[in-house]
């Protein structure tokens, strides 16, 4: 995870809170929140190299594949549920929203935006599924199934009342970061959502 | 003379038998007047004595975790596997205490030993234990070995279950605790091989109402069935299908010869049960069966398994293991969900392996690979607190 989509989604964590992170990775954001936030945190994923990772930083980390539901976590049992740069990776991402959301009082989702000027350029231009640096694998081995964009996801959004309560982009691109503001679909290349129902 | 052990092995160790006089009494009302624990350590306690790991055994298991007895040995200790200079629980960072339980029969009071009010061996008279019990008689191990607090209670199956009461009974002694294979109770199907363990046993006519040692007698066939079960429960379908599959060990199906035939199964249990059998004390068995069958670690919580976990203060790691299904994922999954509920900082890995309940004793580089990674974590907590002390 990039600094700037660091600080975005740590302005909207309660310090103290509790916290579950889906797809945790190797447990940077957690390690991160624990010591800026002191929240108490808890990563699902399901990497092993991942895991082991996570269990040397410290970092709880709870062995789940998230496609197979999230049953066995109460109604409200945290503050946010957070999930960066995984949504695309799910079976079914709307039904994991939607139990984020019952889940946690408010979530964070982060993902990269398929809808970005470079990725229709190279799809459009090259005629080829788009490979770039934040998204290096082939068509047939990546594991990211479900790619959307911020257009995509806002009307999920819609479709099941799922309340934005913040949006913000970033963009590693400068003169992008020009232009997210007004059009966020084109130019945010990560886009992060903060919502509750 | 060492040097015959591999560079990683703790090498010869030597058992040693401790003496409490002071008189315990148990969860069953009845007291122990006094009572002796066979411990083996392994490393060295260091000047804050912060550095303590206990190691809880399993339904059969002893203090002989780790290392050789003799020079000729050519199986070391049970956990032997996990336990050594540079494995997961490293000899050379941690103070290693393992232990035959109160009940067993290696050297520890048991059913093997005198009973004081009658000068004969307590056999079947010897008082049902619960794992608080143990628990209690490890605290007082604790004491005379000078730890106040454990850097980790760790323990597989029937030891995880101690080390999680260990967690409840004494929370400010101890730091992690470590859940490998285990549950929070048994289920029925658990309960109903117990039982069919201990009516192997006790329809052994050299049972004799488990009095078998006033007769001069053992319940071999008993103990050894009892055995052939549990084995079969430890282990998976997949690993008996690799290991044996339907191979022959003699006889043969051919036509015309009429040869009596034996499947490599069917030896392998056999073996394992009559081995089995010449070992382990049939009184113990099915009191540590018991005490398994009993084990219900939120019973006096309300049967609220969060209320009995936020009395805990300390960290946990949990495993379990995809083909266990005596101790299944499921189980472990439990544990982990209500230590979430009790806002207990916990880590969960689920090994893959195809072997079975018997996976927590076996090489596995996933599972060490974890195993390793949380005790580093546990060690060096230990040695700050030496530089803090």
């Amino acid at each position: 995870m990039l600094q700037p989509e660091l600080d975005i989604v740590q302005k909207w964590i309660t310090p103290g809170s509790r916290v579950l992170d889906l797809g945790c990775g190797d447990g940077m954001l957690l390690q991160s929140l624990g010591s800026s936030h002191q929240i108490e945190g808890y990563g699902l994923e399901i990497d092993p190299e991942r895991i082991t990772a996570c269990i040397a930083k410290g970092v709880n980390v709870i062995e789940t594949d998230i496609n197979k539901g999230l049953a066995h976590f109460p109604d409200k049992s945290f503050e946010t549920v957070l999930m960066t740069n995984s949504l695309q990776a799910l079976m079914r991402p709307d039904r994991t929203i939607e139990e984020m959301l019952r889940i946690g009082r408010e979530c964070v989702v982060t993902f990269p935006n398929f809808g970005n000027i470079r990725a229709r350029t190279y799809l459009g231009v090259k005629g080829q599924m788009p490979v770039t640096k934040q998204l290096s694998y082939q068509w047939y081995d990546t594991p990211n199934i479900h790619f959307c964009t911020v257009k995509d996801f806002e009307t999920l959004c819609l479709e099941k009342n799922i309340s934005i309560i913040h949006r913000a982009t970033v963009s590693s691109h400068a003169i992008d970061r020009q232009l997210m503001g007004i059009w966020p679909n084109l130019f945010a290349e990560t886009a992060i959502y903060h919502l509750s129902k | 003379m060492n040097n015959r052990f591999p560079t990683n092995s703790v090498g010869l160790v030597k058992p040693r038998i401790i003496h409490f006089e002071e008189p315990l009494e148990l969860a069953c009302g009845r007291i122990l007047p006094h009572f002796d624990l066979v411990v083996e350590t392994y490393g060295e306690l260091n000047r804050a004595a912060s550095n303590a790991v206990l190691i809880c055994h399993a339904l059969s298991g002893h203090h002989h975790a780790a290392g050789f007895h003799t020079p000729e040995d050519k199986k070391p200790g049970w956990w032997d596997e996990y336990i050594g200079p540079g494995k997961p629980i490293d000899t050379n960072r941690f103070y290693v205490v393992a232990l035959n339980n109160i009940g067993g029969c290696h050297g520890s009071t048991g059913p093997r030993a005198i009973n004081p009010a009658t000068g004969k061996a307590w056999g079947r008279d010897f008082p049902p234990l619960r794992a608080r019990d143990w628990v209690h008689s490890q605290s007082r191990l604790a004491a005379k070995l000078g730890i106040s607090q454990w850097a980790a209670v760790v323990g597989g199956s029937l030891g995880g279950m101690n080390a999680m009461r260990w967690a409840l009974e004494y929370p400010d002694r101890v730091r992690h605790c470590v859940a490998i294979a285990s549950a929070m109770k048994l289920s029925a199907q658990n309960i109903a091989f117990n039982e069919i363990a201990r009516r192997a046993i006790k329809s052994d006519p050299d049972f004799h109402n488990g009095d078998y040692l006033s007769h001069g007698t053992l319940p071999r066939n008993g103990l050894a069935l009892a055995r052939m079960i549990g084995h079969v429960t430890y282990l998976s379908d997949e690993l008996m299908g690799t290991r044996f599959g339907r191979e022959l060990r003699s006889g043969t199906f051919e036509r015309g010869l009429d040869a009596p035939i034996e499947f490599q199964v069917e030896s392998y249990l056999r073996h394992q049960g009559d081995s089995f059998s010449e070992i382990f004390d049939a009184n113990t068995y099915l009191l540590m069966t018991k005490l398994l069958d009993y084990f219900d670690l939120a019973r006096e919580y309300g049967d609220d398994p969060v209320a009995a976990f936020s009395h805990a203060q300390c960290k946990f790691l949990v495993v379990s293991f995809t083909t266990d299904w005596r101790f299944s994922p499921q189980r472990s999954r439990e544990i982990v969900d209500a230590l979430i509920a009790a806002n207990k900082d916990v880590v969960y890995a689920n090994i893959e392996s195809d072997m079975g309940h018997d996976a927590f004793l076996l090489p596995n580089a996933r599972y060490e690979g974890v195993f390793r990674a949380y005790m580093d974590n546990v060690a060096r907590e230990a040695e700050q607190l030496v530089r803090n002390a």
